[in-house]
């Protein structure tokens, strides 16, 4: 295999238009499968969720989960798609162990969904249309495991082990049509896309969507146009891109790989390829030719789905607000630039923050705990943010001890590590480690006066003018306070004593 | 006019990972033909408004409720299976040496 000197991307933009398709695939956080009552549930033993019907053995019958229905109408309502009034499974037949009936019920030409868009905002606040072509309902497939090989990898495994509690969970596919117009910023748009689907199937309560535990997973088609030209290109289709970062960074990297194999005067092979998160590139993989004939046809084990109108009405008026409007109304309600909201969004944090407004505490307050400490700690420990053992309604206790004087920031970022360290609730840490602001004026007075006895040199140059050097003082105050002090408080009370005003 | 030929035969073998040698390929290629254009006449008595059937039932919608139902033991799942290795359905290769 040649390696493909790749061209820069400016140059790659100044001679091609990139053409996109995205295709994303849902896993629904139903309860039980697709086509029968195994229960989803992650981290089960190997083979432990599984029957006649999701093993293929002969005699078993499918029977359509009502959820699976009902989650494919709600992101198929919130796509701003039609939804067949009638429309069935069919087979899509291939040999491959990860599935044991041989064949994935899918959807072929008659898709659940059709003719939808989402508007995705881009960084800069700029809105870009992203038109959808289909949502249709299938299966998920079981899990190899490859046998023999370097690093688990199926080239040069000598067997294969298979799990097949995955194989027949819902997936929902979401394939947009052909996304041109976007230029330089395609990457971009891909990837603001999927992460505006993400927050959409989180916000309809169909899919918790991480995709880093391959519950939302995307593939990404991508050719070239010799700029002007209408005609597509070759395209190739970078499978199983599990990040919204790989999703760029594949997008990307794929622009400059064909634009390099044109310039050169080759011709782009239509393959599919693997995204290599080390480096950001993509390798070959299967080479997509007429051996990959699925020959679907209807799947006659199941009746056709006809969703009711009114059903599908009623199911419309259960929608919640879009993300991208939402998001845009807690930015103004907040106060907050478009680039700090995005930070918040990519964080993970826009649900944290309202739920500790919700609990009391005010959102300046509430985005400066989750957006400071509990970010930096967060990512120490390389959980997401909502994995913290912390509370919104914890963190609003912590605010309001804050506003009330109970607490200081220092103290208060003392009581989160230890909520965080599972001592107690925000009350309880301060009772067992006696973090309380000293308010004792007396005792404070006599913590002063320590520190100027004990710094006579700083306490001269200060009486002399030097009001900046107080700042060694009042550590010295906080130290013998051990922290639980009003630093604020401290100040005055050094200045007040050495007959000193500020400014 | 509908039909097979012996190549599609070759292919649809093929794919359906099946064995077939010369002599049954002319055989089973002869057969599906007469088959199919048997299966064709169908196709010449009805009309435009006789819609296409995948089902011999006029039943629409028929669904379960989103509630689990006991699986098969690991056991009982891999009693059938022809290897198995670590509670998991063995399987031979799957891609051959590059």
């Amino acid at each position: 295999m040649t390696v493909t000197e790749l061209v820069s991307y400016e140059a790659a933009l100044a001679g091609y238009d990139p053409v996109m398709g995205l295709e994303v695939h849902v896993e629904l956080g139903t309860k039980t499968k697709m086509f029968c009552g195994c229960s989803t549930e992650l981290g089960a033993e190997p083979n432990s969720q599984t029957c006649p019907t999701c093993l293929g053995l002969p005699g078993s019958l499918p029977v359509v989960n009502a959820i699976g229905i009902e989650s494919a109408i709600k992101i198929g309502l919130a796509l701003n798609c039609e939804i067949a009034e009638w429309c069935r499974f069919a087979r899509k037949n291939y040999f491959y162990p990860d599935m044991p009936k041989n064949f994935q019920t899918s959807q072929y030409d008659e898709p659940i969904a059709f003719n939808g868009h989402l508007d995705v905002q881009l960084e800069d606040g700029e809105i870009f249309r992203v038109e959808i072509e289909r949502a249709h309902m299938e299966e998920d497939t079981g899990k190899s495991t490859h046998v023999g090989g370097a690093t688990g990898r199926i080239h040069g495994a000598s067997h294969s082990l298979l799990d097949y509690n995955r194989a027949g969970i819902p997936l929902i596919e979401i394939v947009t049509k052909p996304i041109t117009g976007a230029g330089e910023r395609a990457p971009e748009v891909a990837k603001a896309y999927v992460a505006e689907l993400r927050e959409l199937i989180k916000a309809l309560g169909v899919s918790e969507a991480r995709m880093e535990m391959g519950q939302m997973r995307c593939d990404v088609n991508l050719s070239l146009m010799p700029k002007g030209s209408t005609t597509f290109g070759t395209r190739s289709e970078t499978k199983n891109v599990n990040s919204l970062r790989s999703v760029e960074r594949a997008a990307r990297f794929e622009i400059q790989r064909h634009a390099a194999v044109l310039e050169s005067g080759g011709t782009i092979v239509q393959e599919t390829r693997h995204f290599h998160e080390e480096d950001g590139s993509t390798t070959a993989g299967r080479i997509k030719d007429n051996a990959e004939d699925y020959r679907y046809f209807p799947e006659p084990d199941l009746v056709p789905v006809a969703p009711a109108r009114e059903w599908v009405e009623e199911l419309r008026t259960t929608l919640p607000e879009l993300p991208r409007l939402r998001r845009n109304r807690l930015r103004e309600e907040w106060g907050v630039s478009e680039h700090d909201m995005q930070s918040i969004l990519n964080a993970g944090a826009v649900e944290l923050i309202v739920a500790t407004i919700g609990a009391g505490a005010p959102s300046d307050q509430a985005r400066k705990w989750w957006m400071g400490e509990l970010a930096r700690n967060a990512n120490e420990s390389g959980r997401a943010l909502d994995e913290l053992p912390i509370t919104p309604e914890q963190v609003a206790r912590v605010a309001a001890l804050v506003a009330s004087g109970d607490l200081n920031d220092k103290l208060a970022r003392q009581v989160i590590e230890g909520v965080l360290a599972g001592e107690g609730d925000p009350d309880t840490v301060v009772d067992k480690r006696g973090l309380k602001v000293v308010s004792d004026e007396g005792a404070l007075g006599t913590a002063v006066d320590e520190a100027i006895a004990g710094n006579a040199g700083i306490a001269d140059k200060i009486r002399g003018g030097k009001v900046a050097a107080v700042g060694a003082l009042v550590g010295a105050v906080m130290k013998a306070t051990r922290g639980q002090a009003d630093a604020a408080r401290v100040k005055e009370l050094i200045l007040e004593k050495l007959g000193v005003s500020e400014g | 006019m509908p039909g097979i030929t012996r190549e599609e035969v070759a292919h649809l073998a093929r794919l359906a990972r099946l064995e077939l040698s010369g002599d049954e390929l002319d055989h089973f290629a002869g057969q599906l033909d007469d088959i199919i254009g048997a299966v064709a006449r169908v196709a010449e008595v009805a009309e435009q408004d006789v819609p296409p059937t995948s089902h011999p039932l006029p039943l629409t919608n028929v669904m379960r409720a989103d509630e689990v139902r006991p699986s098969l033991t690991p056991e009982q799942a891999l009693s059938g299976a022809p290897a198995q290795e670590q509670q998991r359905f063995k399987v031979p290769q799957i891609l051959g040496e590059d």
